[in-house]
């Protein structure tokens, strides 16, 4: 198994966050990850985006143009990266701010109504653990016990005691997935 | 299982200094490499081993901190990324000419001049072929993966230590800013006083007792017949490296009918594009020369009777072809693939400039 | 009682008045006559042999005239690239916190082209001693303007007389190293009279003493003379010295914390 992801959205949404506790969560299962983000003047305020490989063997290319999935949060994201989605493969996003949504007939769509949840529980910053739900839902690749352990290696010992509520959002997420079009 | 951590490279570069029992690292910031320093200021080794770290006022001033504590029989390194690098040449030769080891990361980025700050690999000549002035060279590994950025640490100082001589790791903002699982080595303590005596005394000012001749660390000798006899000395230590040194990865070489010659993170570039290609039925593999001086000549003359064509893997307009076709003497063609000024070539495109060239597409 | 026998009785060691220090080797120097360098190098390893301190004191040599410095003292040495001597001695003084570290630099290796090195060096307070010596002219490369040439001063590269309104001004490295905090003792000596010999020893002195209680760094300006750059007897740059560097350069301790 292989798995190429591009998570893309505006900094501060918790994309490369989102990548690295996808990675630590891979790790505890005993597989090889690689998370390459982009860096510079981008980081900025701009978007900010972030390829993560999961696989079981060694990971060839960190950099790609192509992928099996996309977690697509904010509208410059979409246009950049709709068309690089493998026939065949996967979307997910947040149709918050969505303007131009995706009208490719060859790719599975999911959407996740990210933001709007994360204000309903009250804590804007249970964001991207709301979208890892809904990509562990449309991608059972990760185990939710293993997430959990991800959680632990990756948050340092003072914010454990945010792990249920990261577990809370990420239920959230699973329960929250819409189908959009399914292969 | 030792200590397995998801990191970054350039935070690893930082990690693997203090196990490894680095004395000292003199920096100044530069993108896309700053998380070293950054990493280690957070990290406050002080407090845990003792090694010093200190934010230099300018490049030159930390490659020639590197030289005073190199001078002391320490484990001492710098790092930086291309620009910063042009401005250490000036320590690199003197270090070199002093026959000092040391540690020089360069976390490369695309130029000429300011440049990018996106990865590249356009400082290959100045790594192997010189940089600063003089007849010298430094050993140069160029890892291709977070891990390697661990291992190689450890590994330069023990080949700068074995032949008295400025190591470099040349890698780029790929594998600096990505991250991937890395086993982190063992903590080893920092050598004491008495060690590096025992190790170094011939040379390390570590203040001239009773029992010897000063020492002086200098690169400096006016007689002429004198400095012809020292450069004999220092190539024939290149040489001894030529011969022992060499290390390199085949990946899909056994039936292979054309090569991919590449480093670093064009190499894993190629990886992918080795899958691509077998997927159509090319037999493509790749030669991964991991040490860039010295190079593996001989690896790539064995391949010659088997290849019908070798593709030069690079983000840069072309510089290790140049040694690829000085080991390849004109028996199979040689091509060169590149994307230069900060853009990373994508496994498809390396597989097109595969067939266009060697396939007749 | 034979004459030889009453020399002999003469050459013990009870008699003896003065005996070279044994810091200083017996290596021909190669500085011209009437230079300052050898008086002040004498100078030092006299005091390094009083403190007993040999053993632990690491010298870093510039590029310059006394580039070779490491063949009159003898000591553990570093020879640094052009300027850049306090960086290496911030290294070794941090590496090797026990030791007595100095740089021994010349105008042109530590106001020109070492500016930014021994500011910083100053500035972060590093426990060493750094040796400064003005003569106001490149003695090596053959007599050329430096920072500190003084102006209507005849060098190689100011041959009509050195012109501050393109050249810039003399400039006064003590003054301006003595403002930053990191400096705990900055003081100009001068080694043209055994008075002005034993001044410069004493501030020797207190500036390896400092290096011991890591409250800053101790800068020691010497200002000397190049009977050859400056195409002067040495008897006459010694007056040279007292009439133009002197009111420019005036001598005395500009720092003592």
């Amino acid at each position: 198994m292989t798995e190429e992801i591009i998570i893309a959205g505006f900094g501060g949404q918790g994309v490369l966050s989102l990548g690295k506790i996808l990675c630590y969560s891979a790790i505890m299962q005993n597989q090889e990850v690689s998370w390459m983000p982009s860096y510079g003047p981008e980081m900025r305020g701009g978007t900010a985006n972030v390829t993560v490989i999961l696989s079981d063997e060694r990971i060839s290319s960190p950099v790609l143009k192509s992928f099996d999935t996309a977690i697509i949060l904010n509208q410059q994201s979409m246009d950049k990266f709709v068309n690089e989605i493998k026939p065949g493969g996967t979307l997910l996003y947040d149709p918050n701010g969505i303007t131009r949504h995706p009208e490719r007939k060859d790719i599975n769509i999911y959407k996740i109504q990210g933001a709007a949840l994360a204000t309903e529980m009250g804590n804007p910053q249970t964001f991207n653990m709301i979208i890892m739900g809904g990509f562990l839902k449309v991608k059972p690749i990760v185990l939710l016990e293993n997430v959990k352990k991800g959680l632990e290696k990756s948050l340092p010992e003072r914010h454990h005691k945010l792990i249920p509520l990261n577990i809370e959002a990420i239920q959230k997420g699973i329960e929250n997935v819409e189908t959009v079009l399914a292969l | 299982m030792g200590d397995i951590r998801l990191m970054k490279g350039n935070e690893v570069i930082a990690e693997a200094a203090i196990r490894c029992g680095c004395d000292g690292y003199f920096g100044y910031p530069i993108t896309p490499q700053s998380e070293v320093m950054e990493t280690l200021m957070i990290r406050r080794p002080e407090l845990e081993t003792g090694m010093v770290v200190v934010q230099a006022e300018s490049e030159v001033a930390a490659i020639n901190m590197v030289y005073g504590g190199a001078s002391c029989g320490k484990k001492v390194m710098t790092s930086s990324s291309s620009p910063g690098i042009s401005l250490k040449a000036e320590g690199i030769t003197y270090l070199a000419g002093a026959e000092l080891p040391a540690l020089i990361v360069n976390v490369v980025r695309g130029g000429p001049g300011l440049g990018t700050i996106q990865p590249a690999q356009s400082d290959y000549f100045q790594a192997v072929k010189g940089g600063g002035h003089g007849d010298y060279k430094l050993i140069v590994l160029a890892p291709a993966s977070v891990q390697e950025m661990n291992d190689f640490v450890e590994l330069s100082f023990d080949l700068a230590f074995k032949y008295l001589n400025p190591a470099l790791i040349l890698t780029d903002g790929v594998i600096g800013q990505m991250m991937e699982k890395v086993e982190l080595s063992e903590f080893k303590p920092r050598w004491t006083e008495e060690e590096i005596i025992a190790k170094s005394g011939t040379w390390a000012t570590t203040g001239k007792t009773a029992d010897r001749e000063r020492n002086i660390s200098t690169s400096l000798d006016l007689d002429s017949a004198k400095q012809e006899i020292f450069n004999h000395k220092l190539q024939a230590k290149y040489r001894a490296m030529q011969e022992n040194e060499v290390r390199f990865e085949k990946i899909n070489c056994d039936d292979a009918d054309y090569l991919f010659v590449a480093y670093g993170s064009s190499a894993r570039i190629c990886q992918k594009a080795i899958e691509i290609a077998r997927k159509k039925g090319i037999k493509v593999g790749l030669l991964r020369p991991i040490t860039l001086f010295p190079y593996p000549i001989k690896q790539i003359q064995e391949m010659l009777g088997q290849v019908k064509g070798i593709l030069s893997v690079e983000m840069s307009a072309g510089q290790m072809v140049e040694d690829v076709r000085l080991a390849v003497n004109g028996k199979v063609p040689v091509e060169h693939y590149g994307r230069y000024g900060g853009i990373i070539p994508t496994p498809d495109e390396v597989v097109e400039a595969l067939e266009q060239n060697f396939l007749g597409e | 009682m034979t004459a030889t026998t009453e020399l002999k009785n003469i050459i013990n060691e009870e008699n003896v008045v003065y005996k070279k220090t044994s810091v200083l080797l017996d290596n021909e120097m190669h500085y011209c006559p009437g230079c300052t360098h050898g008086v002040i190098h004498k100078a030092i390893a006299e005091v390094i042999d009083d403190m007993d301190i040999q053993e632990k004191t690491i010298g870093v040599s510039p590029v310059g005239c006394s580039v070779l410095a490491y063949n009159y003292l003898d000591i553990d040495w570093q020879q640094a690239a052009h300027g850049r001597a306090p960086a290496l001695a911030t290294a070794t003084s941090r590496l090797m916190p026990e030791k007595y570290v100095f740089t021994y630099q010349g105008d042109g290796d530590l106001a020109s082209i070492g500016c930014a090195e021994i500011m910083h060096a100053c500035n972060r307070g590093e426990s060493i001693v750094v040796f400064f010596v003005n003569n106001a002219i490149y003695g090596m490369t053959g007599g050329q303007m430096a920072p500190t040439t003084l102006e209507g001063q005849v060098t190689a590269t100011s041959p009509y007389g050195r012109d501050c309104q393109t050249t810039g001004f003399p400039m006064r490295i003590s003054e301006m190293l003595a403002m930053l905090p990191g400096t705990r003792f900055v003081t100009r000596e001068s080694a043209e009279t055994p008075g002005a010999v034993r001044k410069l020893k004493k501030a020797i002195r207190k500036g390896f003493e400092n290096t011991r209680e890591n409250k800053g760094i101790s800068f020691i300006e010497i200002v000397g003379t190049c009977s050859s750059g400056w195409k002067l007897s040495p008897v006459k740059s010694n007056e040279w010295m007292k009439e133009n560097m002197f009111p420019y350069y005036p001598l005395g301790t500009l720092k003592d914390e």
